[in-house]
């Protein structure tokens, strides 16, 4: 299974975690303001990437503190871990 | 060269030297006449089951994804439809995806009207195939059980059997002793941990051979003219003010008037090629096989609370699986936790197994949706069509939802059995929410 880098805990097994799916999602500041096609967006559509995924992770089992990753959905390689105030690394191309 | 239907025909002649029209009349057809036949030519006469043409510049419509899906969709074009100048291209091997991966499980007891009709629709066209083919798919219907663990369980089944019924579709209702009874090897006693309480039960529901589904589609597709073009892997759609007008591949760029997207797991990335989102995650889904043992279980069983399902495959292997791995992944593969955790399932469920060896364990990619419901229909590109969103449940609905995607594209409207799932109920707010029927946890 994935070892998770927990940034306060350190590396940990996946079946401590529960994964939070795609990272930096910002719910709209003024809802009422938005069409329907804007609010699903918002709530279902998602990048879902072959390669680099920005997600966040919970340490359900641990800590119980959110973190973001960034790790490939193919190799399964983590990239960089960072917390949910912090802004995302940038990913070369 | 053999002579079949009097006319002498090369039996591995070049595609180009046969034409779309003419090979429909002149497949070889399976009998046991040609069985008999064959085996005293020690069988090196068979004829391949379809083509590997080279793509055509142009097609009238262009399938991506040649797995079970897909397959289906081209053969309904033409029978259905007498749409033949069609490609269904795939990256890989035509079936290797998650229509080589499943657990075989065949059924349509589902709770919403919609996902009824559709699924049902699929379980009736599965009753006709093997004949409609004339390739056996292994439809074996030896029925097909859902454990209840608790009394609010059981009256979760008990809704589900009724709206089964209402719908047109048989299901029952059994109690535990009934369960003992068709499952023997099943632990039925009430000082287990989640004992069973008791089942719903759908009679015509049970297992179908995966290959053999994508291999029957195949044969049938290819001989009414349908090139199926492998190792072909759609790199970029080309858009032209608003509608489709070609595919960039990886053999050469193919002009198509329409396209129908058929992926599975990799539905995000085609998506991302014209440009649109999708509400899929692709998540690993693992299965895997014990070693060969003698008739055990001769029922499918599900069980949503001990989370495992089974069945035994003919070849005496127990066919396993449960809950996809918690993360996005196009990896075909998971982690091992999840193994571990269906089998203590399995082994609290059927004490025997305890000494059985896994012999073959492997992944697909499942595209999950959020409402457990599938995406079928246009889009806002002209001439682009998606099929998608399956998820865990892809394999008994193949026949239905080619069925019912070849119309939508032959008729560029959603088939009415397939409106309801269009992409636009994410807007509208109308999900169809399918998680306790998909059996699977997600």
């Amino acid at each position: 299974m994935h070892l998770i880098p927990c940034p306060w805990c350190g590396p940990r097994e996946e079946s401590e975690f529960a994964c939070g799916g795609e990272g930096h999602i910002m719910r709209p500041a003024d809802p009422e303001a938005r069409s329907d096609a804007e609010w699903a967006d918002y709530l279902y559509m998602r990048a879902n990437p072959k390669g680099w995924h920005r997600e966040r992770w919970l340490h359900r089992y641990g800590c119980r503190r959110w973190f973001n990753l960034i790790r490939d959905t193919v190799s399964h390689e983590i990239k960089a871990v960072y917390r949910m105030d912090e802004p995302a690394p940038k990913l070369e191309p | 060269m053999a002579v079949v239907g009097g006319e002498p025909r090369c039996k591995n002649a070049p595609a180009s030297s046969r034409g779309a029209e003419s090979r429909g009349a002149r497949v070889q057809r399976y009998s046991i006449f040609s069985l008999a036949r064959n085996a005293l030519n020690d069988h090196a006469d068979w004829e391949r089951a379809w083509r590997s043409p080279d793509p055509k510049p142009s097609y009238a419509v262009v399938i991506v994804g040649a797995g079970g899906h897909g397959l289906a969709t081209a053969y309904y074009l033409a029978k259905e439809h007498g749409i033949r100048d069609v490609a269904v291209l795939e990256k890989g091997w035509l079936g290797g995806g998650n229509t080589g991966r499943n657990t075989t499980v065949v059924r349509s007891n589902y709770l919403n009207d919609d996902s009824a009709a559709l699924y049902e629709k699929s379980l009736q066209l599965f009753e006709g195939l093997s004949r409609e083919l004339n390739f056996n798919v292994m439809l074996s219907q030896r029925g097909l059980m859902m454990l209840a663990h608790s009394p609010h369980e059981l009256r979760a089944h008990q809704r589900l059997v009724s709206a089964m019924r209402l719908n047109g579709i048989e299901g029952e209702m059994l109690s535990v002793e009934q369960v003992k009874a068709l499952c023997p090897i099943l632990n039925c006693s009430p000082r287990s941990r989640y004992p069973v309480f008791g089942a719903s039960f759908q009679r015509r529901g049970g297992t179908a051979r995966h290959d053999a589904l994508a291999w029957g589609y195949a044969r049938a597709a290819d001989a009414r003219g349908v090139d199926i073009i492998q190792n072909c892997e759609v790199t970029g759609l080309r858009l032209e003010a608003g509608r489709i007008r070609g595919l960039e591949t990886t053999r050469g760029y193919i002009e198509a008037a329409k396209v129908g997207v058929v992926v599975a797991g990799h539905a995000s990335v085609l998506a991302a090629m014209a440009g649109l989102r999708l509400p899929i995650q692709s998540h690993p889904l693992q299965a895997l096989v014990t070693e060969p043992i003698k008739p055990v279980l001769h029922r499918v069983v599900m069980s949503g609370a001990v989370h495992v399902y089974v069945s035994q495959s003919d070849r005496g292997e127990l066919v396993l699986g449960a809950g996809i791995d918690g993360y996005n992944s196009y990896a075909q593969r998971g982690s091992f936790h999840v193994i571990e955790a269906q089998l203590a399932a399995l082994k609290e469920l059927f004490p025997i197994v305890s000494r059985l060896r896994m012999m073959r364990q492997w992944g697909g990619i499942v595209d999950i949706c959020p409402d457990a419901s599938p995406i079928i229909g246009k889009t806002p590109v002209e001439g682009l069509y998606f099929n998608c969103g399956w998820g865990t449940g892809g394999f008994k609905s193949t026949p239905g939802s080619g069925f019912v995607f070849a119309h939508t594209i032959a008729a560029d409207e959603p088939h009415p059995l397939a409106a309801p799932f269009a992409l636009k109920r994410f807007e509208t707010g109308r999900l169809l929410d399918e998680h306790g029927s998909a059996g699977v946890a997600h």
